[in-house]
């Protein structure tokens, strides 16, 4: 545990200090928010419809580029293999450095979203609700995309493999994380149903995700 | 035969090299049985008018690409779990014979939407959760033809088609629960709880087709593949043989 | 066989579903093409190299 715990810590120190590129995926979701307008006009009212849609859509394409650097650095550093001989189950470690990933660029996106759902002209209400089910949504988003980026690793090929190969996997939680987002906004089916599946997918993909890219990992180092 | 015998590749050669022509006639047989039936013999559906008969394709196309998928999870397991050696072969020739009836499903449930449903494409359950399925294939084919050593784009393909196989059922659930939510407008159910022995028939005359087109497609592109790896492995050989 | 008012659509589904089916069969013939003349030429080639070995050896005990 103690072994896992520091290397929460190492990852999250490497994320944030200079280079470790922490806040690029806000910068994106803040760049994608921003050009959206520019193509749908500055319609308030329509922008307050859709607003729920495009922070998610937004956070979504956000989290997943940030993920082709999860396993990356530390192959090229040669951690990885360290990691890989390591006693502690690969599984395990699989999940703390995925959670550390989202601390450093999924929990910024939650943070973010409340300052973009105004600009976006959404009420109170609307922007509660984004922010939770991004809150809840967007470790789905990372522990899926851990997949990705382990096979993306392992085939020495970055770009764009990782999302072609995740975005199919997250339809679900956009479905569930704008629908709920959008209920809570004043639509016609409750806040709790949507939101509760939601949770569901995110708790299932906090433990297919490790098992999948732990099996991707070993696999493709021997 | 059991499946140990298989594992010498020369042996599934020579197999297969026996069994292609008798595949590929029954395969001819059960076509021209099935397309007889299917524009000759089945009458025009009721609501649907003659349109009824790109159903005939479109269903068997639509069975295949689910089987495809759970045919290639069972190679995946293969491949993982008992690195039975003809496993990833299966699947790297599976991979793009999927995609191809996904494309087919499509496309003929988008002419047969036209007259039906009055444009090509609605984001009606079915077709959006092909549609998702279609992108998945094309994704397991960009990461065979992302690495060259076929062991390993096998164990990384084996993965995703597994994982993939774990989400299909879920991308189905959401996207049908994503349907409902927004109220589509009405469609005309294909099938529906029963359908009439004069349309079942050729449906599944076709399916019986369709499924010995894609077995002799198959085995004929597994061949293929173990060729392609015999000469990769020569070619390799002789790179060797000339620096040494 | 009468295929009604939308037999446009028939037919190109059905000429759609031969263009598909047609290419995965041309591709997987010409794929056992290619991959038959790279082996035939690869054992040729082979052969050649084994025996050029054979001849290099033969001279190096006539030394």
């Amino acid at each position: 545990m103690i072994s896992l715990k520091a290397l929460l810590i190492r990852d999250v120190r490497i994320a944030v200090r200079i280079g470790g590129g922490a806040l690029m995926g806000v910068l994106f979701f803040l760049s994608i928010v921003t050009l959206t307008p520019f193509a749908l006009g500055p319609d308030l009212k329509l922008l307050a419809r859709i607003g729920p849609a495009i922070l998610w859509i937004g956070a979504l394409l956000a989290s997943l580029l940030a993920l082709d650097r999860l396993f990356a650095a530390d192959h090229e550093d040669g951690s990885l293999d360290l990691i890989l001989m390591g006693r502690a189950p690969l599984e395990l470690v699989v999940a703390a450095k995925a959670l550390a990933h989202w601390l450093t660029t999924g929990l910024p996106l939650v943070i973010a979203s409340p300052i973009l759902g105004l600009i976006l002209n959404l009420d109170a209400n609307a922007i509660a609700a984004v922010a939770a089910t991004l809150l809840v949504g967007t470790p789905a988003l990372t522990y899926m995309g851990t997949i990705g980026a382990a096979l993306a690793v392992t085939l020495r090929r970055g770009g764009l493999l990782l999302p072609v190969l995740v975005l199919p996997l997250t339809i679900p939680v956009l479905i569930f994380g704008v629908a709920a987002a959008n209920a809570a906004a004043g639509g016609t089916v409750s806040f709790a149903a949507p939101f509760t599946i939601l949770c569901a997918l995110t708790l299932m993909s906090i433990v297919v995700g490790p098992f999948a890219a732990a099996a991707a990992l070993r696999a493709g180092m021997e | 035969m059991p499946l140990i015998d298989l594992a010498n590749p020369s042996r599934f050669l020579a197999l297969v090299g026996k069994m292609l022509p008798w595949l590929v006639a029954a395969t001819l047989v059960a076509l021209a049985a099935g397309l007889w039936q299917a524009l000759f013999v089945a009458p025009d559906d009721y609501q649907q008018g003659a349109t009824v008969k790109i159903m005939f394709v479109h269903v068997p196309s639509a069975w295949l690409a689910m089987a495809i998928w759970a045919l290639m999870s069972i190679a995946a397991l293969g491949t993982l779990a008992w690195r039975h050696p003809l496993a990833d072969v299966a699947a790297k020739a599976a991979a793009p014979l999927g995609a191809g009836f996904t494309f087919l499903c499509l496309l003929t449930g988008s002419l047969w939407g036209r007259p039906m449903w009055g444009t090509y494409w609605v984001w009606d359950a079915r077709l959006t959760s092909v549609l998702v399925m279609f992108l998945m294939y094309l994704g397991l084919i960009a990461l065979w033809r992302t690495v060259e050593d076929p062991s390993r784009a096998g164990r990384a393909a084996a993965i995703l088609t597994l994982v993939g196989a774990i989400n299909l059922p879920i991308i189905k659930f959401s996207v049908d629960w994503w349907n409902t939510l927004h109220q589509p407008a009405s469609v005309v159910r294909v099938g529906g709880p029963a359908i009439h022995p004069s349309i079942l028939v050729p449906l599944l005359t076709m399916a019986l087709a369709l499924t010995l087109l894609f077995a002799t497609l198959h085995l004929a592109a597994m061949r293929n593949e173990i060729l392609r790896r015999r000469v990769r492995t020569m070619q390799m050989l002789a790179a060797q043989g000339a620096s040494a | 066989m009468a295929l009604g008012p939308h037999a446009i659509f028939i037919v190109v589904a059905y000429a759609a579903a031969v263009l598909v089916v047609g290419a995965l069969v041309a591709w997987v013939m010409l794929d056992h093409r290619t991959q038959r003349r790279r082996l035939a030429e690869l054992e040729k080639r082979g052969q050649a190299r084994r025996a050029g070995e054979r001849g290099a050896g033969e001279r190096g005990t006539e030394k």
